[in-house]
Order: C-alpha cells, then sequence, then structure tokens
C-alpha cells in the first residue's frame, strides 16, 4: 500500500515535470533572453523602473506585431519596464466593452480617431502626459495632434501611418507603351480610357472583398476623390456631418469614382465583370498586373508587402521595377498636394509614471526611427529619416508626410461614428457596386447617421 | 510570458479551486448542522443560492440592463429611436425578414428530413452506419460548417477554373458560373441549407429514438387492420411521437433565432443576408450603436417567447396524460 502510494507520487511527479517541460517549449522565455546589450545612454530620459509592467494591446498581428515587439526591446531593457503586447482581430469591437467593464490594457493602439473620440467620450482616457505632448508639437504636425485630440483634451500621439491613395502600375507596360503618368484627374481618366481602348485588356482592377469589412477599398476610392475634387474644407464638412451625406460634392465624388468602378470597359481587368470586385480579395487584386492582365490598381502604400504574398522578393517594386506606385493626381495640375491615410494612437487607461514614459518613448523620434528601419511602415514623425524606410516607396511616402506643404487628411471613414464608417458606408459600396443608383446609396447612409 | 508566470498562473488557478471547493464545503457542513427546526429550510437555501446568486447575476441583470439600452442614446437619454430605427431602416426590416425565412425553414426542413430519413432507416441493415453519417455534421462547428459550405459555393469568373462544387458542375453541364453567395435572395437560402446540412442529423438521432419506443404490437395491429405503409405512417408514428417532434421543433427552432456563426463566416451579413443575431453584433460592437444592438437583443428575446412558452405548454400537457 505504502509503496504503491509512493510511486502514484513519483509517476505525477513525472507527469508534472514533463508537462512543465512542454509548457517551457510554449512560452517566450528563450525570447527574452535573446536580445542583446543596447546603448542605454538614449533611454535615460524615460528613467529606470523595478519590475514595472506596461500592458498593450491592438489590431497589429504576426510580422508586425513581432516587429513591433523588437522595437521596444532596447527600451525595456533600459528602463526595466517589460512591455506585454497583445494583438487582436477583435480589439476595436472589444475595447470598448473591456474599458468598460475595467479590464482594459494599460496601452492600447487605436486605428481610428472615431474610436478614440468614444473612449475619450465614455470617460475611460488618461489625457497625455506632458512629455508625450511636447514630442507631438515637436515631431507632428497639427493635423495628426487634431487626430489625437477630443473636446479640446489631447489625449495620445500618433504612432504609425499609411498613405492611401496610390495607383499601382507596372513601370516596364508604362515605357514600352508609352503611357505617361498621369498629372489630373482628368489625364488618369484619359489614361484609362486609352488602355481600354488598347483593347487586349480592362485598365483597373479592383477587390472590394475583406471579410466583415467588404466595401471599405471603396470608400477609400471615394475620399481619395472627395479631398481632390471639394477640397479639404469640404472633407472636413463631410466626416462631421455639418454637410449631409448625400450632399451633392459627395454625390460628385462617387459618380467620379464610378466612372471606373461601374463601368464594365474600366473594370475588372484579370479577373471578370464589375460585380467580381465585391468578392475578390483586396489582398490579392492588384496581382493581375504582373501577368499584364491590368494596369492599374488603386490601394494604400502598405500594399507593397502583398506583391510578394509569399515573402522573398521576386517580385521588384521600385520606380524601374516590375511595379510602383504615383498617387492618384489632383482635380488641376496647379492644386496642392492632398493624401489621405491612416494611422495608430496609442491611448492609456491606466494612470502610472510607466505607462506615460512607454507612451513618450513611442512619440518620440527615436521609437519613429527604430521601427521605421525594421521595415515595412511608415510614420509622419517628422523626426524620422526618409532614409531610414526600407523600400524607394516608402521613403517617399515619409517624404510626402513631412512635407509641410502637404495637405493630410486621416481616411474618412475612420473618422465617421461607427455606425456609418464602419457598417453602412461599407455595405453601401458593395450595394452600389452591385448596381444601385447614387442617390439612393447615399440617402440610405445618410440615414444611418447617429442622431446623438 | 514565461514559464515561471504561467506556473504561476496555473497555480493560482489551482488555489482559487481549492478555496472555492472549501467554501462551499463548509457552508454545506454548517447547514448539515442547523437546528432541527427549520433545518428542510436552511438546506434548500444551501443548495438553490449559488444557482440563483449566479443566475441572476449572469441572466438576470444583463437581461435588465439590455432593456435599458434598448431605450437609450449612445449618450444615455430615453428614447424609441432604436426601435423606430429597427422597423424602419430597410437594411433592419430586411434583417427581420430574413430572421423569420431561416426560423421557418430551418426546423421544417431539419425535422421533415430527419424523419423521413429515421423512418426510412428503421430497422434496417446498417441503421448504424447511416445514422453515423448523417449525425456527423452536429461534431462539425459552426465556423468549420460555413467554411466547408463557403468553398462548395465559391464562384470563379467565366473561363477560370471553378474550385467551387456547386459552379463545377453548373460549368460541367454547360451552364455559367453564378455568384451564390452575392445573388440576393438565393444566398439566404444558401446559407439556410447549411444550418439544415447541421441540424438534420439531431432530428434524425431523436426521433429514431422515439419511433423505436412505439409498441410493436400496436404498429402490427395496424397492419392486421390492412393500412398500408403510409396510412401506419401518419395514424400510429405520428402520433406516437409527437411529443419528441415539438421537442426537435422548438430546439432547432431556438437555435436558428440565435445563429450567428454561419452568417458571419459566409457573407458577414453583407447582400442582403443579415439576421438580427448577427446585426446584433455588429451594431453594438463593430458600429458601437450599444442601443441598436439591445434593441434588437430585445426583439429576439421576443421572438424567441412564444416558442418557449409553447414548447412548456405541451410538455405539461404530457405530463398530465401521464
Amino acid at each position: 500500500m505504502r509503496l504503491r502510494g509512493h510511486r502514484r507520487l513519483t509517476a505525477s511527479l513525472v507527469a508534472a515535470a514533463a508537462i512543465g517541460l512542454t509548457l517551457t517549449a510554449c512560452t517566450g522565455d528563450i525570447a527574452d533572453e535573446g536580445s542583446a546589450d543596447a546603448d542605454c545612454s538614449d533611454y535615460e530620459t524615460y528613467g529606470t523602473f523595478d519590475g514595472a509592467e506596461v500592458t498593450v494591446a491592438g489590431t497589429i498581428l504576426d510580422l508586425e506585431a513581432d516587429r513591433l515587439n523588437e522595437s521596444w526591446a532596447d527600451f525595456e531593457q533600459c528602463t526595466g519596464i517589460s512591455v506585454e503586447y497583445q494583438g487582436s482581430s477583435e480589439f476595436e469591437a472589444q475595447i470598448a466593452v473591456l474599458a468598460e467593464g475595467g479590464n482594459a490594457p494599460d496601452v492600447g493602439i487605436v486605428p481610428q480617431p472615431g474610436l478614440l473620440a468614444r473612449l475619450a467620450e465614455g470617460g475611460w482616457l488618461i489625457p497625455a502626459s506632458q512629455p508625450v505632448e511636447d514630442n507631438v508639437d515637436e515631431f507632428w504636425s497639427e493635423d495628426w495632434k487634431n487626430y489625437g485630440t477630443y473636446d479640446g483634451t489631447f489625449y495620445a500621439a500618433p504612432l504609425m501611418a499609411s498613405i492611401k491613395g496610390y495607383v499601382w502600375y507596372s513601370p516596364a507596360e508604362f515605357e514600352e507603351k508609352g503611357y505617361e503618368i498621369p498629372k489630373t484627374l482628368d489625364e488618369l481618366t484619359t489614361l484609362s480610357e486609352t488602355i481600354a481602348a488598347d483593347g487586349d485588356h480592362k485598365p483597373w482592377c479592383v477587390g472590394l472583398e475583406s471579410g466583415e469589412a467588404t466595401g471599405w477599398p471603396g470608400t477609400d476610392w471615394v475620399e481619395d476623390y472627395m479631398l481632390r475634387l471639394n477640397g479639404a474644407d469640404a472633407y472636413d464638412q463631410w466626416v462631421t456631418h455639418e454637410i449631409p451625406f448625400n450632399d451633392p460634392q459627395v454625390a460628385a465624388a462617387f459618380d467620379a469614382v464610378g466612372g471606373y468602378l461601374k463601368n464594365e470597359d474600366m473594370v475588372n481587368g484579370g479577373i471578370g465583370d464589375v460585380s467580381t470586385q465585391v468578392t475578390e480579395a483586396f489582398q490579392t487584386a492588384g496581382l493581375p498586373i504582373l501577368d499584364g492582365e491590368c494596369s492599374l490598381h488603386h490601394q494604400a502604400s502598405f500594399y507593397e508587402t502583398f506583391w510578394n504574398p509569399d515573402g522573398g522578393d521576386d517580385v521588384k517594386v521600385a520606380s524601374d521595377g516590375d511595379v510602383f506606385g504615383f498617387l492618384l493626381p489632383p482635380a488641376n495640375a496647379d492644386d496642392p498636394l492632398s493624401v489621405t491615410g491612416g494611422g495608430e494612437f496609442p491611448v492609456a487607461f491606466r494612470d502610472a509614471e510607466e505607462v506615460e514614459a512607454f507612451r513618450a518613448y513611442l512619440s518620440s523620434d527615436l521609437w519613429a526611427n527604430n521601427r521605421v528601419s525594421l521595415g515595412g511602415v511608415i510614420s509622419a514623425n517628422k523626426g524620422v529619416d526618409p532614409e531610414n524606410a526600407s523600400s524607394e516607396l516608402l521613403t517617399q511616402s515619409i517624404e510626402i508626410l513631412q512635407d509641410p506643404e502637404t495637405t493630410f487628411r486621416f481616411d474618412g471613414s475612420d473618422l465617421m461614428p461607427g455606425a456609418v464608417g464602419a457598417d453602412s458606408f461599407w455595405k453601401g459600396i458593395v450595394s452600389w457596386v452591385g448596381g444601385e443608383s447614387t442617390e439612393q446609396v447615399l440617402d440610405t447612409i445618410e440615414s444611418t447617421w447617429p442622431s446623438s | 510570458m514565461t514559464t515561471a508566470d504561467l506556473l504561476g498562473k496555473i497555480l493560482q488557478v489551482v488555489m482559487g479551486l481549492v478555496v472555492f471547493a472549501a467554501i462551499v464545503g463548509l457552508l454545506i457542513f454548517f447547514i448539515d448542522k442547523a437546528p432541527k427546526k427549520g433545518r428542510d429550510y436552511w438546506q434548500l437555501v444551501g443548495f438553490l443560492a449559488p444557482a440563483l446568486i449566479l443566475v441572476s447575476v449572469g441572466l438576470i441583470y444583463p437581461a435588465i440592463r439590455t432593456s435599458i439600452l434598448a431605450f437609450q442614446t449612445n449618450a444615455g437619454d430615453f428614447t424609441f429611436d432604436n426601435f423606430v430605427w429597427a422597423f424602419t431602416q430597410p437594411a433592419a426590416i430586411r434583417t427581420l425578414i430574413n430572421t423569420v425565412i431561416w426560423v421557418l425553414l430551418v426546423p421544417t426542413f431539419a425535422t421533415a428530413v430527419g424523419l423521413a430519413y429515421a423512418v426510412f432507416i428503421d430497422r434496417s441493415r446498417g441503421e448504424k452506419f447511416y445514422k453515423a453519417i448523417l449525425f456527423m455534421p452536429i461534431a462539425i462547428s459552426f465556423v468549420g460548417a460555413s467554411v466547408i459550405w463557403k468553398f462548395v459555393y465559391e464562384y470563379r469568373s467565366g473561363d477560370r477554373e471553378q474550385i467551387g462544387l456547386l459552379n463545377a458542375i453548373v460549368v460541367a453541364f454547360g451552364g455559367e458560373p453564378v455568384q451564390w453567395l452575392q445573388t440576393d435572395p438565393i444566398n439566404t437560402i444558401l446559407l439556410i441549407v447549411v444550418m439544415i446540412w447541421v441540424q438534420t442529423g439531431f432530428a434524425m438521432v431523436v426521433l429514431s429514438a422515439a419511433i423505436k419506443g412505439i409498441a410493436t404490437e400496436q404498429l402490427e395491429a395496424a397492419q392486421l387492420d390492412g393500412t398500408n405503409g403510409w396510412q401506419r405512417f401518419t395514424n400510429v408514428i405520428v402520433p406516437g411521437i409527437r411529443g419528441s417532434l415539438v421537442v426537435v421543433l422548438t430546439t432547432i427552432s431556438i437555435a436558428t433565432l440565435k445563429v450567428f456563426d454561419i452568417v458571419r463566416t459566409m457573407t458577414a451579413g453583407n447582400f442582403n443576408t443579415s439576421i438580427v443575431a448577427n446585426e446584433m453584433y455588429t451594431q453594438a460592437f463593430r458600429a458601437s450603436e450599444i442601443g441598436r444592438g439591445s434593441a434588437l437583443a430585445l426583439i429576439l428575446f421576443v421572438m424567441v417567447l412564444p416558442i418557449v412558452i409553447y414548447n412548456v405548454n405541451v410538455l405539461r400537457k404530457q405530463r398530465e396524460i401521464r
């Protein structure tokens, strides 16, 4: 009896040890030990902490999340603050619920100013500390600071950025056929008609499918045209509902886009007819350019990574390479450069020194340069050296963002209330491409604008 | 997370469970030692209280809060706008209509097919095998089933190779490929097919068991009276399994009203396929219109209510007969 009991104990100990070893393999012990000694002199301003931890959550996943973790590894080592990042594709839907329940992470990386405003309205956000605000005043434009501000209080500095409204094309094809990069929207129309008339393929390839967010690539088109045709003031009035969604100016932007998206002769190169836009995933939609089945594809700067979906560098993205992008031109050749884009804002839910130290680091040029050097993204931080960007296109994008002459406007649907910007606007694009009239779609979207 | 953290967390969970067990044990111990007078009462309270507390925290409180939120704007003022929205917005109305279509078609077809199948394979050779085949989809999650069927309905334009089974068949017979999931209203029907596929096995198993419960003498007597197969089915088998039929129908109806995963996975509510449960989530969490989401939740609750009441009534009547 006694012996048996002893044996049982041994067995369970062995089992526990085995489980423990297996768990070790799953956890990040090895990764934690891997970081080399960093030069800590840059990090002295943030102070040192003993055993402090900051939890961070956001929508950034996979490779991008790894790079994010890498971007603050030295900060962790030098300050003693351990940063725990958790990415989730449901972050935007869950964050308000978590905040209300008191379970929010210390820092949430919010990708929409509209969501930031909603969280601030709920009273859950900690205003940014002075060092963060000083960094923003030094490194960002007034426009960007405004997107992190709600009701006169400044809550968060911008993090990364992307430029929307690039038109991807094949430089080789352009050279061979003598196409010129258009300088006005009219020239773009002429170019598209020329390509269509040349006969062997339709000019544009378009994909609007993105799971439950299907339709958003179409909203980007409309926003780009809204800003270029009607100017920044009308754009601001549109996103804040000072003019209704079915205003004639908005209708004009829709109809201009409709000249491409609803036109059988313009889309959908290499994929099918007009209706295939809603089933073609936005990630793969531009790829027919490589097979010469279409010539133009409208998508943000981040589309650069999709040209080589399996990694590697088979497809060369450069002005003399296989594909490259030009910005959607202005309405008139002498109009100032106007671009739409996106970005993230790290908001704080916990009032603590280590959280603010971390946020101050994220708002600094030091972090921005660290992150941009790791590749794939850009920042509108003026302290970023464009040469640190991982590609010609991203270098050019940073220069555009840093240029004081550039009129920058945040992605309109991200600024609108969720009921429109994350629901009826997307759905409206789908039914509009499916054949509904502009008037009908705009009236429907207008009627979903929340009354309060 | 390091191993030490993880072990620490496991230890916390174990400690929590131990403390919980100790408190419950202590409570039971004291209830057992309660004075003889009123001991029954104390025991009743002791055993019911935990369940009651959990139900009120997890069910009653959220229900009340949802009802209140349904009548509030985002700013917290009283309003009927959310219900006005639910019954006047074309998209919202379509959501309600779709839900009604779902709840009419799924239980009817799942039960009818399940019943027919159960009757046909009853006492046949290889009954177990046939049952297993139809029962298997139940083991698949709704999301898994949706992914499988999404491939069946997959569309590739014109001259490209079809990878979807349905379009491959259409093309093989010389037809043009169809965008099944984007074509209103056939897309709603095709989503309903997925739900029927999942639920038929459940209906079949329950009804098969009920059919086996009918006395052989009854069926033999009917046979001696010169009835044919159809007459025996309508006059002996169906009345004999009425109770099980009601349970199956109502269970599937409620499951159908709540279904969310299929629509969300396959079309995300686009192309006029949304139903109340999906729209509820979309409105409350993605569109951050908590009031609209709550109003839809309340409407869903009202829709389920008659089915539940009917179910309870039938079951009570049956008990009275026995």
